[in-house]
């Protein structure tokens, strides 16, 4: 399909004997930002982790069915490689401990021993830390702790950690559950800009947040997906009725 | 985001007045100039277009209050504009009225030569120009301006009506077409009524103060 970066079909994820992902088939267009809401355990986290073969790594857990990345299939490619391309940032802001912020940054290259000039690095985590938007806050302490930030400023650290590899996907895995608003509403903001340049999945238990930040919207409920379309459509006049029960709260 | 998409739906709204304000100038001049195909204009191109829009804005500020959840200002002017919306798409079908009362005039000879109502919708299209430059300005004098214009578009339709009542009764063959001429006068004053509710729309919008059904300076 043409605009499609990642798709899936007949997609389904186990932990051993248990499916908690079945049978999902979407498409997600390039450079916009795809929401993919649920009640909590509905399977939301397990099927973006599924995209950059991350769930695999759980022990017991399998997936059944096919994910293309531009019309590959990754589960034909080098895992190390789909999780450059496909890059995750996660509930926590989890920036490495014992890094600097500049370290943090190019981590990926570090931990994938990637050699990189000193001026090359220097422009990469430049670019970065600007698209994320936290380089004017940090220009001056680039050598300090990746910790020493606020919660909103180390998960902006890690989403310029996950931009440096230049994915082609970005999974943000309800990336502001642990941010007070106002850092939320920074990320909200540097989602409509990040996805000039990167397609962004995102999951969220919160549905004004879809509202917000989102141009398609995907229900999943008890693993199984259950509507997927323009958010506009969705939010208005969803078309099963339990995307409409969800949405006006009468469950999740 | 929000900001950003309610700019947009501003700019559709003033597209769908600028339209209407069209179509009653169209209307009136197709009448005084006898052109049928400026009414024809008016009733098979523009209202078409102004319906559409008209669903256009409406599924926007759906949209918008579904997705952003707008508080305060922000949700006093989705709503203020779901009803200018509404507001415009009646004017809309008052020109088209106007057009095919004129439609059937230009055909017959003059009942008296048309005056006052150019005059009535010259002020009637100034009304809702103002009216929108109000709401697009945050205009709030302007827009107690134009509710007290009213009473001008009022006298005029009292005069037209007094006159016609005149001719009427002294020639009956004269009826029918001043029955139009009246409507036609009705019309324009139903124009001039919505523009002053856009205008008490503006006021709410801007200070959260409710001036309809008289209750200016409560």
């Amino acid at each position: 399909m043409e605009g499609t970066v990642l798709r899936t079909a007949d997609l389904s994820a186990y932990f051993g004997d248990n499916r908690v992902v079945k049978d999902v088939t979407l498409s997600i267009l390039e450079k916009m930002v795809t929401t993919i809401m649920g009640p909590s355990g509905c399977g939301k986290t397990t099927l973006i982790r599924c995209f950059n073969r991350m769930h695999e790594l759980v022990p017991g857990a399998r997936v059944e069915g096919e994910v293309f990345l531009r019309e590959e299939d990754i589960y034909a490619i080098n895992p190390m490689i789909v999780r450059r391309r496909i890059g995750m940032v996660f509930q926590r802001p989890n920036p490495f401990p014992t890094m600097t912020i500049y370290d943090n940054v190019i981590a990926g290259y570090k931990l994938n021993g990637v050699e990189l000039s000193r001026a090359e690095s220097d422009r990469i985590v430049e670019e970065s830390l600007k698209k994320a938007a936290l380089w004017d806050e940090v220009k001056d302490h680039l050598r300090r702790k990746g910790t020493f930030l606020s919660g909103g400023q180390q998960q902006r650290l890690c989403i310029a950690r996950a931009l440096a590899m230049n994915p082609d996907v970005l999974l943000l895995d309800e990336p502001t559950s642990a941010l007070d608003p106002k850092a939320t509403a920074h990320i909200e903001k540097l989602m409509t800009e990040l996805k000039k340049t990167v397609t962004l999945i995102l999951v969220t238990h919160n549905i004004g947040q879809a509202g917000r930040v989102s141009d398609f919207t995907a229900f999943l409920y008890l693993g199984e997906l259950v509507e997927f379309g323009p958010t506009d459509q969705l939010h208005t006049a969803p078309r099963d009725k339990r995307t409409e029960e969800f949405l006006t709260g009468k469950f999740g | 985001m929000l900001d950003e998409r309610l700019d947009e739906v501003k700019g559709k709204l003033l597209k769908s007045a600028s339209l209407v304000e069209r179509m009653v100038e169209k209307s009136v001049r197709g009448l005084t100039r006898r052109d049928e195909g400026l009414l024809l204009e008016v009733i098979e191109q523009d209202e078409p277009g102004e319906n559409e829009l008209e669903v256009e804005i409406d599924e926007a500020c759906i949209q918008l209050i579904a997705r952003y959840q707008p508080q305060a200002r922000d949700l006093r002017t989705i709503m203020m504009i779901s009803r200018m919306n509404n507001d415009l798409e009646r004017m809309g079908d008052e020109a088209v009225n106007i057009s095919e009362g004129a439609l059937f005039l230009i055909k017959r000879p003059e009942v008296k030569p048309l005056i006052d109502i150019p005059k009535m919708a010259k002020e009637a299209r100034k009304m809702v120009r103002d009216s929108l430059k109000s709401f697009m300005e945050e205009d709030t004098q302007l827009a107690k301006g134009v509710c007290q214009r009213d009473d001008i578009v009022d006298g005029l339709r009292d005069q037209i009506l007094r006159e016609l009542i005149t001719f009427m009764a002294s020639d009956p063959t004269t009826i029918e077409r001043s029955n139009h001429l009246i409507r036609i006068s009705r019309s324009l004053e139903r124009i001039a009524d919505l523009s002053t509710n856009i205008c008490e729309d503006v006021i709410y919008m801007v200070e959260g103060k409710t001036i309809r059904h008289g209750r200016f300076g409560e």
